[in-house]
Formats: structure tokens, sequence, C-alpha cells
């Protein structure tokens, strides 16, 4: 594939959502739009790591949280401007993340044992978060509503709306550069077998250092956006479990392992989840009924994700010979999972 | 090229390689035989520096590479295939051989363009984009030479690439060996069939029970009694040479 046409869907895509807050002004839609762009960019940092590298994480919100109280903590008790805050936050989330990969990675956990750390790194976060005066502790953190672009704060929400679709734009760019490059290969290599990676002179724990200091730095970036946007924290938001899953079901939902998927993901979650809260709206927790059986789909029909299937059903409308294209495509997925197990 | 010096190395109590020393020379074809159990493959693992060794040294051209890890042997020209394929099996064939091509060529196109060189030099021209997962066995121990062989290595360790293949897929394969050789790579080859390690060692080494028990060309390890011994049993060599004489005295 040329790189022109690796990298055209997405800018298009961009380019039409762009335009979305020009037509719309409704304060619910622009709202969930920001809102589902902060998880899309959550997802796209944990698919970095997880889907690109194989590192599947259950504690991203060690990242999120870290991002956002960084940038919480730095303008509301030390009174930094607010766009430095959101670039040192990003790097504080991309530090925590070399932390807890060297510390992980250097005693060789993989696969569930790497998940359960994460998961319990995330949750030693929180208990600290909620019961530290530095943080805020249960009361949590404000940053001072003072409405100045200077300030990172504007009057309409469409100014977040288009920041969010940069960030997300800038990351899918990004992960699109990383899987046509030699890291991409090296990520995909680990992935799939490190003793072969190993013997062919990848440096398995650099390469997953690196994977997992830019999915913090990701994903920090969201936490960061989501307490610019809400000027509000404490660390069941921070750090609760909540976004980790968020984070990790985006991209399963959508297509693992492709630049697309998390965002995918993402906007047919909420979307629907929006949907049913319209329809259903009385019913509390009707939207986590969805998610469940989402995930259930996915997992029994598509387990590409989104993605996957869409390329399958792309493909079985151009090959006029259905029926091979669909025996090969079992095949692929049948040899996929026994890869994966 | 390569000097293994006393090698020794312990799981626990077991002894899997016992003081063990070989030589294998630039440009050469040497290999590595021996019973089943005798310590070939955790040998190799320590020369390609997946194992630590316990005791001993490797030199490789001159170096001390022992502390070394496997990447960095990578990187110096030691590259391994698995007795055990590890393919890459979410990857395409071509995808699978450039990881190995990156090593020396950053860029992607050069890269892809080494990978594809590779997989037509052992036969894989016509499966770049197949799924790895999709290929025979013949196809996936094709595959584990060329990713071997994309790192661009100055000595490359076989284990056992002929095993499980057919006679003819055997015969297929051995002059694919022999021209990487020719094209300047030195081999040391661990080897169950006897067909192929006759006709391509020029120098093998023979490891029993950990120890390295004979070295020599092909037909001075065919005649070794300790050879015999250590794959037919003890006193075998006595009464194969009983029953040759006999047969002499009849005619």
């Amino acid at each position: 594939m040329s790189p022109s046409r690796a990298f055209a869907p997405a800018l298009v895509l961009l380019l039409l959502a762009a335009l979305i807050p020009v037509f719309v002004t409704a304060n619910t839609v622009l709202n969930f739009i920001v809102f589902t762009l902060i998880i899309a960019l959550a997802a796209q940092g944990w698919n970095l790591l997880g889907g690109l590298c194989g590192q599947f994480s259950f504690g991203h919100a060690a990242f999120f949280g870290s991002g956002a109280y960084a940038a919480a903590l730095l303008q509301a008790r030390y009174g930094v401007n607010a766009w430095a805050a959101f670039t040192a936050a990003i790097a504080f989330a991309a530090l925590v993340g070399w932390i807890i990969g060297y510390l992980s990675f250097r005693s060789g956990l993989r696969g569930s044992y790497f998940a359960l750390v994460t998961l319990a790194f995330a949750e030693v976060f929180r208990i600290l978060a909620n019961a530290s005066a530095f943080t805020g502790g249960a009361a949590g953190t404000l940053i001072k509503l003072d409405i100045r672009p200077e300030n990172f704060q504007f009057a309409s929400r469409a100014a977040f709306v288009w920041i969010a679709l940069a960030l997300v734009g800038f990351t899918l760019l990004l992960t699109t550069a990383i899987t046509r490059s030699r890291l991409g290969a090296w990520f995909a290599a680990v992935r799939e077998n490190e003793d072969a990676a190993r013997a062919l002179g990848v440096d398995t724990l650099a390469v997953k250092l690196k994977a997992i200091t830019l999915s913090a730095g990701i994903t920090g970036a969201a936490g960061a956006l989501y307490v610019q946007y809400y000027l509000y924290l404490d660390a069941n938001i921070a750090y609760g479990s909540w976004i980790s899953i968020e984070a990790l079901i985006a991209p399963i939902i959508g297509g693992i392992g492709t630049p697309l998927g998390p965002i995918v993901g993402a906007v047919t979650l909420h979307g629907l989840g929006e949907l049913t809260k319209l329809f259903a709206g009385g019913i509390p927790g009707i939207d986590l009924v969805i998610y469940g059986a989402l995930l259930v789909a996915a997992i029994a029909f598509a387990p590409d994700g989104m993605m996957g299937l869409l390329q399958r059903l792309g493909r079985g409308k151009v090959t006029p010979n259905t029926t091979a294209s669909t025996t090969t495509d079992a095949k692929t997925t049948g040899a996929r999972t026994e890869g994966a197990a | 090229m390569l000097a293994v010096e006393t090698i020794t190395k312990r799981f626990g109590g077991l002894i899997a390689v016992n003081a063990a020393s070989l030589k294998v020379n630039a440009g050469s074809i040497t290999g590595l035989i021996g019973p089943n159990g005798a310590g070939k493959t955790t040998l190799f693992a320590v020369i390609a520096g997946f194992e630590k060794a316990s005791e001993g040294r490797i030199l490789f051209a001159g170096q001390d590479i022992t502390a070394e890890p496997a990447h960095l042997r990578a990187q110096a020209g030691i590259a391994r295939t698995f007795q055990i394929v590890q393919p890459f099996a979410g990857l395409s064939v071509v995808e699978n051989i450039a990881v190995g091509a990156y090593l020396r060529h950053p860029a992607r196109a050069e890269a892809q363009g080494r990978a594809r060189e590779v997989a037509s030099l052992v036969g894989l021209g016509a499966m770049l984009d197949q799924p790895a997962s999709s290929l025979t066995v013949s196809g996936r121990k094709r595959l584990e030479l060329a990713r071997a062989l994309a790192t661009e290595p100055k000595l490359l360790l076989l284990d056992e690439v002929l095993a499980g293949l057919n006679p003819s897929e055997i015969r297929d394969m051995i002059p694919v060996i022999r021209q990487i050789r020719d094209q300047g790579v030195t081999i040391l080859m661990v080897e169950h069939v006897m067909q192929a390690v006759m006709s391509l060692c020029e120098d093998i080494h023979v490891l029993a029970q950990g120890r390295i028990i004979a070295q020599g060309t092909p037909s001075e390890i065919a005649g070794d009694p300790a050879v015999i011994e250590a794959y037919l049993g003890q006193g075998a060599a006595k009464r194969l040479q009983r029953s040759a004489g006999m047969g002499e005295n009849h005619a």
C-alpha cells in the first residue's frame, strides 16, 4: 500500500468530524463528542501497547489519572499555565508508564501477570490519591474557572471538539506511521513471539518500554484533556477502573491493533450507549448492558473487531467468488486465534 | 569464527552440557550430531544467548560474547533457527522475513525488498503475502531459515531445519543450505538426517550425554567406535567389528 492510500481514510474522516461543530451547536451533542473523543484518545493509547505490541494492560487508569492529576495539580497548587501543565502532564504520564514498564517487563512479566500488575498499580494510585491531602483527598481537586484561551478554557464547546479531534488525529497519524515503520514491525514481532524476535536481534525490553511510554503519554493526554474540560477531578474518576475498561473495550470492539479501531470502537460504544439512554432512559445501567452484549457479540462474531468485519464485508463485495474468500477468512481467523492461544 | 571453550550448562542438578568445546571455521558447514537428549539444542541455546552458560566461554570472531544477551549476538552476526518453528503467526510471510531484514535495513522499502530476495532464495517467493500460519511444515522450516538469513548473519545456527520433512523436501533443501554457505555464511547445524549431515558437513562434532565424544570429517566420524557406541549402545562397535570380520573370513 502506498503511503497516501494508508493515510487517506484517516484524514478524510478527521476533516468530516471537524465540520460537525460548524453545523451542530447543541451542547449535549458537543458534550457527547468531546467525551467520546477523550475515551477514543485513551483507547488509542491502550491500543498502541495492547494492540500493536501485545502487552494487555488492565490498568491504563494509572496513566489517565497521572496525566489528569498532573494537569490539575500543577494549575491548582502551583499556578502553572494550563498549556504548560498540559504538556508536562503528558510527559509525567509517559514517565509513569516507563517506570511501571521497567519494573514489570524487567522482571519478565507477560500476559495475564502483566495485566494484573497494571491493575494493581492503578488501584494503589487510586487509594493513595484518595487518601493524600496533596491531591485533595476524597473531596477532589478543582481547577479555577477562568475562561480565557490562554488558560485552556473556552466559552464554546466547539473549541474542545477541535482540540480533542486534533489530538486524536495526531495519534491516528502517529499510529499509522508506526505500523508502517521498523518500530511497528518490532512491536508486531514482540506481540507474536518474543523468543523469535530476540533471535532476530530485537531488543524486546527496549521495544516494550517504547510501547508503554508512548501508550502512557497518549492516555495521559486523554486524562489531562478530561480534567481541562470538566475542571474537576477526584481519585475515582482519575484512577477508577472505569477508564481502564473503556480504554481496552473500545479497541477490542473496534479492531485491536488497527489504527482506526479505538476510534471506531469508542464511537460505536458510546453512540449506542447514548441511543439506548435516549430510548430506554429510565432504566439505570442499561448502557452497561449494551456494553456487555456488544462485547460478547464482538468476541463471538467479529474477533478482529468492527474493522475486521468491515474488511471482510468489503472483500466479500469485491470478490466475485465469495465462497472462496470466506473460507480463506475462516482459516485466517482460526489460525489467529490459535496463535493467540 | 566461533570457538566454544569448555561450556558447561547445569539445570539444577542436571548437567545438560558438560565442558563441551568446539570450533567452527569461517566458511565451513560444521555439523553437531548426537543421540536424543545429548544436549545439542541446549548448547545451541547457550551459543545464541538464550541460555546463560554455567561455566566456560564463547568467542565469536575473537570477541568474548559469553555475557551478551541474544539480541546483541544477533546484531554481531549470529542468527539461529528454532527446532520447534516459531513463526510470527499473525503476520504474512514477507512481514515475518522483514522483521529479520530490519536489523540491517531501517527503511521499510529496503527491508521489504531484502525480505523478498531472501524469500525467493529459500523458495518462498510465491507465498509472500500468505499468512505465516497457513504454511506447511516444510514452508515453516523455510520461513525459519529465511528470517534468520534476512538478518545477514556471519554465522548461521540451524537447529534441525530438516526434521519433519519428507525425503523429496530434504533433497530440495540441501542445495539451498549449500548455496547459503557459498554466499559466505558460516553454518553450524544440529541435524538428525544423516544423509544431509554426511553430504553437507566438512567437520562434525558428536555430543553424547553433554560431552563432545568425537570430532572429525564425516568418514572419520562414521567409523569412530565411540560414536557407534553412543548411538547403538555399549559394545555395539565391537559386535559390529566382529560380525564384519566374520563376513570377511567367509569371503
